[in-house]
């Protein structure tokens, strides 16, 4: 089986060269048939990586442990679905999903565009089909997942396996990195036909409108997959936070920040045929990022816990990386007179402006990032000197640009475009300003004295009412209209511009998130020795440790203390936080008790016992409006699929100068 | 054309006053990775500088009490101290034999004060110590007593 297996990544490989080959040799040549033959190697890479796939699942699901890839990540013990999540839980593997969904992809956007844009599309596959044939060949070539474990000259089989990483064996982490898969990958989409309409000089913005579902599809799983990473953070790793500005986790915010100025810059583009360069380079540097993020992860480029150890594929990415972004900056600058801008920024105060402030902001933000994650690879190799930066530098220069963002959240979306006068944004402003002005006053008089955090308070209030009187407003003038309730009206005026009222739902998702990011400015924690049957007071609570209890089953052994929480003298339930030692791999495991309130957690990680047996070690937290951040990004995925949603009356997307007689509102504004 | 020069204002203050924050952060969390033996060799320079030091966590080095976590780490023929205080658990990784990194200072005793660890597990087809499990009397060398923490997998 595994020959089969590693001769369909390698047929697969063959067929990606070949569609790039055939699709470019076809369009230049005039071959149609060529054209059509590159596009069914699309599906027969597909169908070849589905196969290979499959095999490996099969191998990892029935326990095949002569393969080297199913001996280190699967074993007897194991549940099946974390079996199957073993497909991504090692180097190889996930270099095979990444080149399955990648292929999957590909196979869509043909079978999707395959009467449409017949003089782009030969481009679109050969830039998919070169980013495929490169990653099936380091799993063809370099790192095969069909590899089998040797000893001398014949196979052995070892009879069990390592078992998957404990730490990974946990529901979010089923779908993390699939999730976040899908939106890297997925971005290559947007990127290959923008490219492709840039090299072929496509008239007119037909680019734009065709992948902005991918983009933001892509950009929702980009958006729940580094969620979920920090969700497993919080709740599996028990360090105590979500975030910990880890190389690894900054890749994976690094793309989504790109993604994010470019879903709002398109719409300049769209709009006033402005920024088009600038489109571009987001769109190729989404792209690129993406794979710098996978470089990054898969190949230990960056010292990191979380990555995998020094690999032999870390050369490849990199030459993948110069060569793709050479072959970018040179079709980029090349074509620059095709991508001028069809209109002028006439004023500071308009909505070109925030857009452009947005950008830059989220682009700097994107720029600090990365300068501290490549910080040690880039002062090595200058000073030769090893020094690396870590998260209070993160936290200096993110703060401000995310309370700038926040700002601009609120402000952006009710400025005029062109030009705002004074009077507009008085009466647009007024309101919404006291309120944040409010806020901040009530929190000071109530005795915060947290300067960012009343700020980023203050601009939650400000957003919010800039978002509820937008929908306010335009239902009112409904409800008027047509004679219905509010609700009804609010609905209807969500229906008749879904991506405009889509997005502020987005921006509500994010100033919820930036509640519970806030939060974390009053954080507590403390830590607490306690003998049985005794109690110990950490913030308001009172928490009596009831008992320990040790023992074992087929996959660990544990040991697992009861707490009874207490809150003015009546319980408010128990929490069980509890060591686990796997047996397979001899490796650790703390599974942390979490007590959720809307309004804090209580969050206490078990750590062992002293060394006299007397007391229990605990460590103890508090962690204040956490669970904001979860519920903010449940408001993102509703309003994120509202955009999705296609609008009531179809919106023509006409530029400004032309109804800037403003009597279709609709269609102007959004 | 005053539009843009506005604009360009604007943007070179944002721009400035974020490089100026970013500056000044690196300049706050900078560190330098150091050998141990490196460490022995500064002396008096290395105190009150921002380290980070790496080895790997010697055979039953690890003692534990309260809060307070000891350890040697070495690497070749070279060991030093490490003293942990610190408020977040030890990563689940941490145990004898792990590659470790600690950052902090060296205090004047020659003891490395550490104010995070990070810790990778060794190779895992390596042969494994053996280790006796989750038992209550054990001492802190002993996994039950070691704690987790930011210790991530892939």
């Amino acid at each position: 089986m595994e020959n089969l297996g590693a001769l369909s990544i390698l047929l697969a490989f063959c067929f990606a060269v070949f569609a790039v080959v055939a699709a470019v040799a076809g369009k230049y040549a005039k071959r149609p048939f060529l054209v059509v033959s590159a596009e069914r190697s699309v599906y027969a890479a597909w169908g070849l990586l589905t196969l290979a796939s499959g095999l490996l699942i099969d191998a990892l699901v029935s326990g095949d442990f002569r393969l080297a890839y199913v001996a280190a990540h699967s074993n007897r013990a194991m549940s099946s679905i974390y079996k199957f999540a073993a497909w991504w839980g090692g180097q190889e593997g996930s270099l095979l999903l990444w080149s399955w969904l990648l292929a999957t992809y590909s196979a869509i956007v043909v079978f999707t565009n395959r009467r449409k844009f017949r003089n782009m599309m030969p481009i679109v596959i050969a830039i998919m089909m070169t980013t495929l044939a490169f990653f099936t060949s380091l799993i063809a070539f370099v790192i095969s997942p069909f590899n089998v474990l040797m000893a001398g000259k014949g196979p052995i089989d070892v009879g069990d396996g390592q078992g998957l990483n404990p730490l990974l064996q946990w529901w979010t982490m089923v779908i993390h990195p699939p999730m976040l898969y899908l939106g890297y990958v997925g971005f290559i989409v947007p990127f290959a036909f923008a490219m492709a309409s840039l090299i072929t000089k496509q008239p007119g913005e037909g680019w734009i409108h065709t992948t902005r579902r991918w983009a933001i599809v892509t950009w929702l799983f980009q958006s729940t997959g580094v969620m979920l990473g920090m969700g497993w953070a919080y709740t599996v790793l028990g360090w105590g936070g979500y975030w910990g500005w880890d190389p690894v986790e900054n890749a994976s915010l690094l793309p989504w920040i790109t993604a994010t100025a470019f879903l709002h810059s398109v719409m300049m583009q769209e709009k006033k045929g402005m920024m088009k360069v600038w489109n571009m380079v987001l769109v190729s540097a989404t792209f690129l990022l993406s794979i710098l993020g996978t470089t990054l992860t898969r190949t230990g480029m960056v010292a990191s816990v979380h990555a995998f150890a020094q690999s032999p594929i870390k050369p490849h990415f990199t030459a993948f990386l110069l060569v793709s972004l050479a072959l970018i900056t040179y079709v980029i600058v090349k074509n620059l007179p095709y991508l001028r801008s069809e209109s002028r920024l006439e004023s500071v105060v308009s909505r070109e402006s925030s857009f452009l402030f947005n950008n830059l902001i989220l682009l700097a933000s994107c720029f600090a990032v990365l300068w501290g994650t490549l910080f040690p690879v880039i002062m090595e190799a200058l000073t030769g000197e090893k020094e690396t930066i870590d998260a209070p530098y993160y936290n200096k220069v993110n703060i401000p640009i995310a309370l700038f963002l926040l700002f601009l959240t609120g402000v952006g979306p009710l400025i005029a475009w062109r030009k705002s006068s004074l009077d507009s944004l008085k009466r647009a402003f007024l309101l919404p300003a006291a309120v944040g002005v409010a806020t901040i006053v009530a929190l000071v008089a109530s005795g915060v004295r947290h300067f960012e955090a009343t700020l980023a308070f203050g601009l939650c209030a400000f957003v919010t009412a800039t978002i509820v009187s937008e929908f306010w407003k335009g239902s009112r003038a409904i409800a008027a209209k047509e004679q219905i309730y509010l609700p009804r009206a609010a609905f209807e005026l969500t229906w008749r511009n879904t991506r405009r009222y889509g997005g502020y739902i987005v921006h509500m998702g994010i100033v919820v998130m930036f509640v519970g990011f806030a939060g974390s400015a009053f954080n507590l924690r403390e830590t607490r020795n306690v003998g049985l049957g005794q109690t110990a007071r950490f913030g308001h609570y009172d928490l009596k440790l009831l008992n320990v209890n040790d023992g074992q089953n087929d996959d660990y052994e544990f040991s697992k203390a009861t707490i009874d929480v207490l809150r003015n003298g009546r319980s408010i339930g128990e929490l069980t936080p509890e060591i686990r030692l796997y047996k397979a791999s001899q490796q650790q495991n703390s599974v942390i008790g979490i007590h959720r309130a809307l309004n804090e957690d209580l969050y206490i990680n078990y750590s062992g016992v002293l060394a006299d047996g007397s007391k229990a070690t605990f460590q103890l937290y508090q962690f204040p409006l956490v669970s904001w951040i979860w519920i903010g990004y449940w408001v993102l995925l509703s309003g994120t699929i509202v955009c999705l949603i296609p609008s009531k009356a179809r919106l023509q997307y006409a530029r400004t100068e032309v109804v800037g007689i403003a009597s279709i509102p609709q269609t102007v504004k959004s | 054309m005053k539009t843009y020069l506005k604009f360009g204002i604007l943007m070179t203050v944002i721009i400035g006053s974020l490089v100026w924050l970013a500056a000044g952060g690196i300049s706050d969390s900078k560190m330098y990775y150091r050998t141990i033996s490196e460490l022995q060799q500064m002396g008096n320079t290395a105190a009150g500088q921002r380290l980070r030091v790496g080895g790997d966590v010697e055979q039953g080095s690890i003692l534990k009490n309260g809060s307070q976590t000891t350890f040697v780490l070495h690497q070749g023929p070279q060991t030093l101290k490490v003293v942990y205080d610190g408020a977040d658990p030890l990563p689940d990784t941490f145990k004898d034999g792990a590659q470790a990194l600690a950052d902090g200072r060296l205090g004047p005793d020659g003891v490395f004060e550490a104010k995070k660890i990070q810790a990778k597990c060794a190779s895992k087809y390596e042969q494994k110590p053996q280790q006796k499990g989750l038992s209550h009397e054990t001492p802190a060398t002993k996994v039950t007593s070691i704690t987790n923490g930011s210790g991530r997998a892939s």
